[in-house]
């Protein structure tokens, strides 16, 4: 079953731009990454997807239900971790998990101290005292305490020390081996990397490249390590090129056996070729010679 | 009811002290009657001598020597300014300090319409007016049988429920322009609580601008017409509720439908 389909999802303020066109599709039980720099639209897709805001053009569902018109129904099954947890003042930390939970009407008491105790969070402390990173807790809490089918998160780390972060993915393992699907907005790749197995990469408002993590890292662009010399200016499709007196590296997208014919008019003492990490791709991706692959 | 519930937490400070100010200054104006009583006679040559100033406040057609001559101009300012400023504020920042505050994304990605939201949170607005009136409405008249001065029911009856559509009005008027809002709201509150106040004094002081009474709700809270006429001026009253109608509409038309920032 598709949990999330976009089709042509696109949003405009004014003149400035959104999204564009995305259509995506996330699968039940996926752990799915959506990969961008700040400003690409990662954060006004899902809002379109929760119903903050209206799509300009296009259409999306969840869970198999229109974002317009039954978005109550999504949002009972959704949890959803925004990238600025921002709560009302003056209220205790527990009084907002109370809160949270009446709106969905539901007890979630038990899950929810499952969840503090887990995340080190003193329930008993005041929203204003916290610090940006336990604030990100209470939104922690509030988006899983109810079980939710979906989990939709919005730059979910940041803020959070490495001990938590690790403790919070282990609590993601462990709900998507459940059956929940996770649908998680990053900048950092290494994160989408190491969870995800599904990732979307969107620049300016596009989707460029959706495929599994997998084959996303074993794109047609290798990393070239060289040590020795070769003139490599003739040659088109490099990127991210560093030289350095034993040798150089770069990136490199074009037709293999130029490259060769290339080097072997140099003095080589030693040549690696591999797959670059995710977060080369990534450069790659959002580079201006790197153009649209997908 | 959740969010009617919250809303009464989140405002129950600002509440007590609204109603904490008002129902002191009122009951310090009653409890100072019985000494000024004497001294009325005297002042209402004084007021008679001030032209349009006495007029603004509707003082040349009510007489201070009365209680409820003097309750309906000295209380009624409080009454009236306060609770205006009280009202407009409530409707003012319902929905618009959700965005302000940045709380609007927590509230509306839980599984709760629109519709709802603005419905319980009108409801909160209302019900906090209502109840504040209720408690001063009952100080008040225990501190006027405290001070041993005889009440006239039907004025006081018919006074207070004037004040309390007023303030109903300007809520729903604030509360439909809530809804546009993102930030800065509560400028536009007590601009708009004071606007129609001041537009109610020049009503009052020349004929000409007699026309200004039709875009205020104080134009139905004047005392002077209450006690004289026995009753509350129907037609402008139905131009409030006709307005404070637009304002709730407004509210649900626009905010259903607004993105979120």
């Amino acid at each position: 079953m598709d949990v999330i389909k976009t089709n042509q999802l696109t949003k405009r303020y004014g003149s400035a731009r959104g999204i564009e066109q995305i259509s995506m599709t996330v699968e039940e039980g996926e752990f799915f990454g959506f990969i961008g720099p700040n400003g690409a639209g990662k954060s006004t897709t899902i809002r379109t997807l929760l119903g903050l805001i209206r799509p300009t053009s296009g259409t999306a569902s969840v869970l198999g239900m229109n974002v317009e018109t039954e978005k109550e129904k999504i949002l009972a099954q959704t949890g959803y971790l925004p990238s600025e947890a921002v709560f009302y003042s003056g209220m205790k930390v527990k009084e907002v998990l109370k809160l949270s939970a009446d709106l969905r009407k539901q007890n979630c008491s038990e899950e929810s101290q499952r969840l503090c105790q887990r995340l080190q969070l003193d329930s008993s402390r005041k929203i204003n005292e916290l610090s940006f990173g336990n604030r990100k807790k209470v939104a922690i809490v509030c988006a899983l305490q109810h079980n939710p089918r979906l989990l939709i998160l919005d730059e979910p780390t940041s803020g959070l020390d490495p001990f938590m972060q690790k403790e919070f993915f282990e609590i993601l393992r462990e709900r998507n081996s459940k059956g929940t699907t996770i649908f998680l907005s990053s900048h950092i790749l290494s994160e989408i990397q190491r969870n995800c197995t599904k990732a979307a990469i969107i620049r300016e408002g596009k989707i460029i490249a959706c495929d599994q993590v997998e084959k996303l890292a074993k794109s047609s662009t290798k990393r070239i390590r060289i040590h020795g010399t070769a003139d490599i200016s003739g040659l088109s499709g490099v990127q991210d090129l560093h030289s350095d007196s034993d040798g150089l590296h770069f990136l490199y997208g074009g037709e293999m056996s130029v490259l060769l014919s290339v080097l072997s008019q140099g003095k080589i003492q030693d040549l690696s070729i591999t797959e670059p990490d995710l977060e080369e791709v990534f450069l790659h991706y959002y580079t201006e010679e790197g153009g649209i692959r997908s | 009811m959740t969010i009617v519930k919250h809303e009464w937490k989140q405002g129950r400070i600002s509440f007590l002290i609204w109603t904490g100010s008002i129902v002191l200054l009122i009951l310090i104006c009653i409890l100072l009657y019985p000494e000024m009583k004497g001294e009325m006679e005297s002042v209402g040559d004084i007021f008679a001598s001030m032209g349009s100033f006495t007029a603004a406040f509707g003082m040349d057609r009510l007489n201070f020597g009365t209680l409820i001559g003097f309750y309906s101009v000295e209380c009624g300012n409080i009454l009236g300014l306060g609770g205006a400023f009280f009202a407009s504020l409530l409707g003012i920042s319902a929905l618009a300090k959700e965005e302000k505050e940045r709380t609007a994304e927590f509230l509306l990605s839980h599984p709760i319409s629109r519709t709802r939201v603005i419905a319980e949170k009108l409801a909160a607005v209302l019900t906090q007016i209502i109840v504040m009136n209720a408690i001063i409405f009952v100080l008040s008249v225990g501190t006027i049988v405290f001070i041993g001065e005889e009440i006239s029911w039907k004025e006081i009856i018919l006074f207070h429920t004037a004040y309390l559509l007023l303030q109903i009005e300007l809520a729903c008027i604030c509360f439909g322009c809530s809804a546009f809002l993102r930030r800065g709201s509560i400028g536009i509150g007590i601009g708009i609580a004071t606007l129609v106040y001041f537009l109610n004094l020049m009503a009052n002081m020349t004929d000409r601008a007699g026309f200004l009474k039709y875009f205020t709700p104080f134009a139905y809270c004047e005392g002077a017409d209450i006690v004289n006429n026995g009753c509350l001026d129907g037609k402008l009253i139905a131009i409030g509720m006709v307005l404070s109608l637009i304002g709730i509409a407004a509210a649900f038309i626009h905010y259903r439908k607004k993105d979120i920032q």
